[in-house]
């Protein structure tokens, strides 16, 4: 029976929108770190240290081919065991930042093959110390290329907030379903919640396609 | 014989005058492929020499491995009397590091066949971003050099200009100006006008011809432009299957070539127009 009730609905927005403001933030500080890391990740597999580009590169494929969700549980229940004690939001940036930013390094590793090897030979025909080479000449340009491979995971790292609810961070899917079980009304929370996600997903989406082409635009690449 | 073997080769260039540019028994290869066989050139100071060649003969190779964008197998480039690809240590010649490799890139220039501008910076950018954080240049200083070459070169209205809003001919020039900007004491060229639309060739070719005119600059050019290099070089080097298989001043070179390859690689550059 379609039994859908909005007394209910206003009833319960107020909590859903007071956890979305959860969600964003997760999903905005798991991918603060992403950026970051990833980046680091992606230019450590370009130093000449063979050991070190190896183990990252074994790294990246590691956390590429398991599940979120076992990482999540690793890091809060395992960790404990090693005397790692984390609060659930402490691990879980921890987890979903780790795994974005193994996604991120690869988006940058394409981007950074995408400039050419002519401005590495400008580069050093200018003598330009490495440092300066890659934040001044290579990463602008790996930038643009690398934009839209960062827009998706931005919006598949906020749609994969929700496994943080396995440990108990209070984002949008565990008010919903703690919703549910205090009042047995399913229906409303879960759909406000899929009703939620769509608006902030595809807004995003299409803002991410107008800040690529305006970074091209300041950078004067077209 | 090793060929890393560099034990018979000066620490130093001594003698008077002391070419500013001298390959000594230089080799390059790559695996089987041996695209230099045991190179000696020298240039001296001011010369402006042009080498000529088919394609594969390693005529690029040449200025690559000057600009440090190509390691060597055998033998010794000196710059300025100074060992460019290995340094001095301990009473021997050891393969350069970084810095060593740092220090002499500072005295070499180059300009690019696809020109390599930054595209993400303007022109005036491009001429200032190497004096700025390699010489230690003020911005200041660094404008005021990057403007006066900018000029030389016949773009300072275009200096705010990004490189995707340039002709190939106007991005060369820019080139040009940028590699100037460094103050090297030897320019290379490596095939500046071949990506170029004939009817701008002339503006890169007329900004060369000003400095071999107006500086003293060393200058080492690779070009398939016949008429121009017979023009403005000192010395001319044919390059043939990794060696030099004549040279000599244009007049010779072009006029009276003695060499049957040399004479078939005119008559075939000349047939192609």
């Amino acid at each position: 029976m379609f039994d859908w009730r909005w007394d209910f609905t206003f009833e319960i927005l107020p909590r859903l929108i007071v956890a979305t403001g959860n969600t964003l933030l997760a999903a905005g500080l798991g991918y603060a770190i992403a950026v970051v890391l990833g980046l680091v990740l992606a230019l450590a597999q370009r130093t000449p240290f063979r050991p070190l580009t190896m183990a990252v590169r074994e790294a990246v494929e590691f956390v590429r081919s398991t599940p979120l969700v076992l990482q999540i549980f690793f890091v809060f229940y395992v960790g404990p065991q090693f005397g790692i004690r984390l609060s659930p939001w402490t691990a879980g940036m921890i987890a979903i930042g780790l795994h974005y930013a193994a996604y991120l390094s690869e988006v940058y590793r394409g981007g950074l093959e995408c400039v050419p090897k002519g401005q590495w030979e400008a580069a050093k025909s200018l003598n330009l110390s490495m440092p300066r080479t890659y934040f001044r000449v290579i990463l602008p340009q790996a930038l643009p290329p690398s934009l839209a491979g960062m827009g998706n995971y931005l919006v598949g790292i906020f749609k994969d907030t929700p496994m943080l609810s396995v440990i108990g961070v209070a984002e949008l899917m565990h008010t919903a379903n703690a919703i549910g079980s205090e009042t047995y009304r399913f229906l409303e929370p879960f759909t406000l919640v899929g009703i939620i996600f769509l608006c902030i997903s595809l807004p995003t989406a299409a803002a991410v396609r107008f800040f690529e082409a305006w970074v091209r635009r300041k950078l004067g690449l077209s | 014989m090793d060929t890393r073997d560099v034990s018979g080769f000066p620490l130093t260039l001594e003698g008077d005058p002391t070419p500013m540019v001298s390959f000594r028994k230089v080799t390059k290869s790559y695996g089987s492929l041996v695209v230099l066989d045991s190179l000696d050139l020298d240039v001296a100071e001011g010369e402006m020499v042009t080498v000529i060649g088919p394609s594969g003969s390693g005529k690029t190779t040449v200025l690559r491995m000057l600009m440090t964008l190509e390691t060597i197998n055998g033998g010794v480039i000196y710059v300025d009397g100074e060992p460019l690809t290995h340094m001095p240590e301990g009473g021997r010649l050891v393969r350069a590091n970084n810095r060593h490799m740092r220090q002499m890139r500072s005295k070499i220039g180059m300009c690019f066949q696809h020109f390599n501008l930054f595209p993400h910076m303007t022109a005036l950018e491009n001429c200032m971003e190497g004096p700025v954080h390699v010489l230690g240049l003020s911005k200041q200083d660094a404008r005021e050099r990057a403007e006066e070459l900018l000029a030389m070169v016949g773009m300072a209205e275009k200096r705010d200009q990004h490189p995707s809003r340039l002709s190939g001919g106007q991005q060369q020039r820019v080139a040009i100006a940028r590699a100037l900007a460094m103050r090297p004491k030897v320019m290379l060229f490596d095939e500046v006008t071949s990506a170029l639309d004939p009817e701008v060739i002339g503006e890169v070719t007329t900004v060369i011809r000003k400095l071999v005119s107006e500086h003293n600059l060393t200058m080492l050019m690779v070009t398939h432009q016949m008429g121009f290099a017979k023009d403005i070089s000192d010395r001319v080097c044919f390059f043939y299957g990794g060696r030099i298989e004549e040279q000599g001043t244009p007049d010779e070179l072009f006029g009276n070539p003695q060499k049957e390859r040399t004479q078939q690689f005119l008559s075939a550059v000349k047939e192609a127009g």
